[in-house]
């Protein structure tokens, strides 16, 4: 009777109702790639924006104007003294120069862009009148993939996506069968009750692999994102907090038996590890005495290990302790999901 | 019950106390049933009798709170659950299915936790679905989709089959479809409990019935049998049209020759006859000897519906009143 094996049919059944879906198939695939093409957009590497210079009308404006444009950190406009105090009152230009006996800079030193320009400024209009450089600099540029905002972003989204597919795809799918009586028209049935489960956390973990092909996918094609520690390495770590935030689901879904209490339930364990595990920002910028409870949080040790291989090249065995952490969380929620659970 | 036929179900004081944070609601009260192998066993009774509750103890998807219920000879005790339910059949008053699954895929579902079984496309043809079999569930109209839930019992093909209220809703034709399944069963000597709000399908179908009501079962027995305590077959209803005259008393309606009982109904007045032939002209010599103007008269057979009127005070469709 292979052609009717519960935990096979089971399974398909999981996998039919997920891809029927085009809800489920956007909230775990497009909408993470969104996120990150248009925060990779949004905060991609610029060129410095150029400062904004006015030269208070005079015979030697124009002159100067065009010595100045020469060099491209600046934008240079001449206009009369009263429409130059207005612009800079109004913050469309950072600092007014008067040429005259002296040069005169206006500028409000409590604005960093006026204090960097006037330093600029001084600095470029001293080499014009002939002052030389009393040391030679040379400048070295760091813009290298694998440091830049992206980068850092990448890893983090794939574990927040991972923990999202854990709560939405086995506690929400639990409490949905369990509202709409399907629970309990399977439990009718002679049906294995680990082939059940089983089959959930099964889907999950197929799931899981275009996750990680969208998004380090988009990285990679996209944003030339390197990946320098195995796939293995990452495929492993996924796995570990695929199963890990499963459990997570199967706790909160334990006993709901309303949508709006797993609802309720989800967002109470995804929103600490939304704001404190390190998926838009790093958590090091939360005050030392937090740091103890943001490291114990499977999230936070998922998205370090990830990080440290993708970024940094480290392998698995340098990551013992996120696994421990992760795999702590995911054995002690399944533990309590088997006491607690109901199927009615 | 001295019969040697065996029993598959037997239950004994069965007790059903749903306890809320005012009152509790006693669903059963020491409720008795003894069901044989082979035939089909009609609950019969008002919304709120119990007979939900009795069902559902008895396919052990919820704990009696007392009381003794044996399943094709084992208990429900955790145990022996998985070896009962490979054996039973269950449609559920109200089955709600994976909407985004085909006909056939939710059929194969289902048939892949019995060891043993029908071929789900069997199934189909039984139920008459086979040209849904593509259809995702959410497109199935009501009639389509208590179909597949019967479908869905008898993928297992069930020693002992559980249908709860399986025909509300149904069209005339699916109904009669349905019958055919359940004629089938018995002719394989499998079991079948039925719940039902219709009494020509309790009548046509059961081989015994019983009237459940305020959690007991108050009636047991063939139909025809439970007919027959009635004292006649036929019912003759009438009602008087507005008038002069004292409305006729029911002690001298039933003295009248062959009415064995009399009473007012909702619209008229009943009265059980064993002989209509004689009992129709002493009825209308009566009432024209009172000057009274018959409005309206007919007569039928007795039917389920009138023994459980006669034993309830109550017709089966009623919503429950608040038990006395």
């Amino acid at each position: 009777m292979t052609k009717y094996h519960p935990l096979r049919q089971l399974f398909l059944a999981r996998l039919r109702t997920f891809y029927r879906e085009p809800d489920a198939m956007f909230w775990t695939y497009g909408f993470p790639l969104i996120l990150t093409v248009g925060l990779g957009i949004a905060f991609r590497n610029r060129p410095p924006e150029k400062i904004v210079i006015d030269i208070a009308d005079s015979p030697r404006a124009v002159e100067v104007k065009t010595a100045l444009d020469a060099d491209e950190r600046f934008k240079v406009n001449i206009c009369g003294t009263d429409e130059c105090a207005d612009r800079l009152r109004l913050g469309k230009t950072t600092i007014i120069v008067e040429l005259g006996e002296e040069y005169a800079y206006r500028y409000d030193p409590t604005r960093p862009e006026s204090h960097l320009a006037h330093i600029s400024l001084d600095d470029a209009l001293q080499k014009l009148a002939g002052r030389a450089d009393a040391i030679d600099t040379k400048n070295v540029e760091i813009t290298e993939p694998g440091a830049r905002y992206i980068d850092f972003l990448v890893p983090g989204l794939l574990g927040m996506n991972l923990l999202g597919g854990g709560l939405w795809g086995v506690g929400f799918v639990i409490t949905d069968m369990r509202v709409k009586k399907l629970l309990r028209r399977l439990l009718a049935t002679p049906m294995s009750k680990s082939h059940f489960l089983l089959s959930l956390v099964g889907g999950r973990l197929v799931f899981m692999i275009p996750e990680i092909l969208v998004l380090l996918g988009a990285g990679w094609l996209i944003f030339d994102m390197p990946i320098r520690g195995s796939v293995f390495a990452i495929v492993v770590l996924c796995l570990i907090g695929a199963i890990s935030f499963a459990g997570i689901g199967l706790l909160v879904a334990s006993r709901a038996d309303k949508i709006e209490t797993i609802a309720g339930l989800t967002n109470l364990v995804m929103l600490p590890m939304w704001l404190f595990s390190g998926i838009f920002f790093s958590h090091d910028r939360f005050p030392e005495a937090f740091q103890p409870f943001i490291l114990a949080l499977p999230l936070t040790q998922l998205n370090d290990a990830l990080r440290a291989v993708i970024l940094e090249g480290q392998s698995l065995f340098e990551q013992g302790v996120p696994i421990l952490v992760i795999s702590t969380w995911g054995a002690v929620a399944f533990a309590l999901s088997l006491k607690w659970f109901r199927w009615t | 019950m001295d019969q040697p036929m065996s029993a598959v179900v037997i239950c004994k004081d069965l007790r059903k106390r749903y306890d809320s944070k005012k009152k509790g609601v006693d669903a059963l009260n020491g409720l008795n049933l003894e069901i044989r192998e082979g035939e089909c066993f009609g609950l019969l009774g008002p919304n709120g009798a119990g007979k939900t509750t009795t069902v559902e103890i008895l396919e052990g998807l919820i704990r009696p709170t007392s009381g003794h219920v044996e399943v094709l000879s084992r208990q429900w005790n955790g145990r022996d659950d998985t070896a009962i339910r490979q054996r039973i059949g269950i449609s559920l008053q109200e089955t709600r299915l994976k909407d985004k699954l085909t006909v056939f895929e939710t059929l194969v579902l289902f048939r892949s936790f019995y060891d043993v079984g029908r071929d789900p496309e069997v199934v189909l043809e039984m139920v008459q679905l086979q040209e849904k079999r593509n259809s995702w569930v959410v497109k199935l109209s009501g009639g389509q989709r208590q179909r597949l839930a019967v479908a869905c019992a008898l993928v297992g093909d069930p020693e002992l089959l559980f249908l709860d209220e399986p025909t509300t809703g149904l069209d005339p034709q699916s109904r009669r479809d349905l019958w055919e399944i359940i004629r089938d069963q018995q002719t394989r000597s499998r079991t079948t409990v039925l719940t039902t709000h219709y009494m020509d399908e309790a009548e046509r179908l059961c081989d015994r019935v019983a009237v459940v009501d305020h959690g007991k079962v108050i009636a047991l027995g063939t139909p025809s049998e439970l007919i027959a305590k009635l004292g006649g077959d036929h019912i003759i209803e009438f009602d008087l049209a507005a008038g002069e005259g004292a409305a006729p008393d029911i002690e001298s309606l039933s003295g009248l020759p062959e009415v064995s009982t009399a009473r007012v109904g909702s619209d008229g007045y009943l009265l059980t006859v064993t002989k209509p032939h004689i009992a129709l002209p002493a009825l209308i010599a009566q009432l024209e000897s009172q000057n009274h103007e018959l409005a309206r008269l007919s007569t039928r057979h007795v039917s389920l519906e009138d023994v459980f009127v006669t034993l309830t005070g109550r017709h089966l469709d009623d919503d429950e009143v608040s038990p006395a």
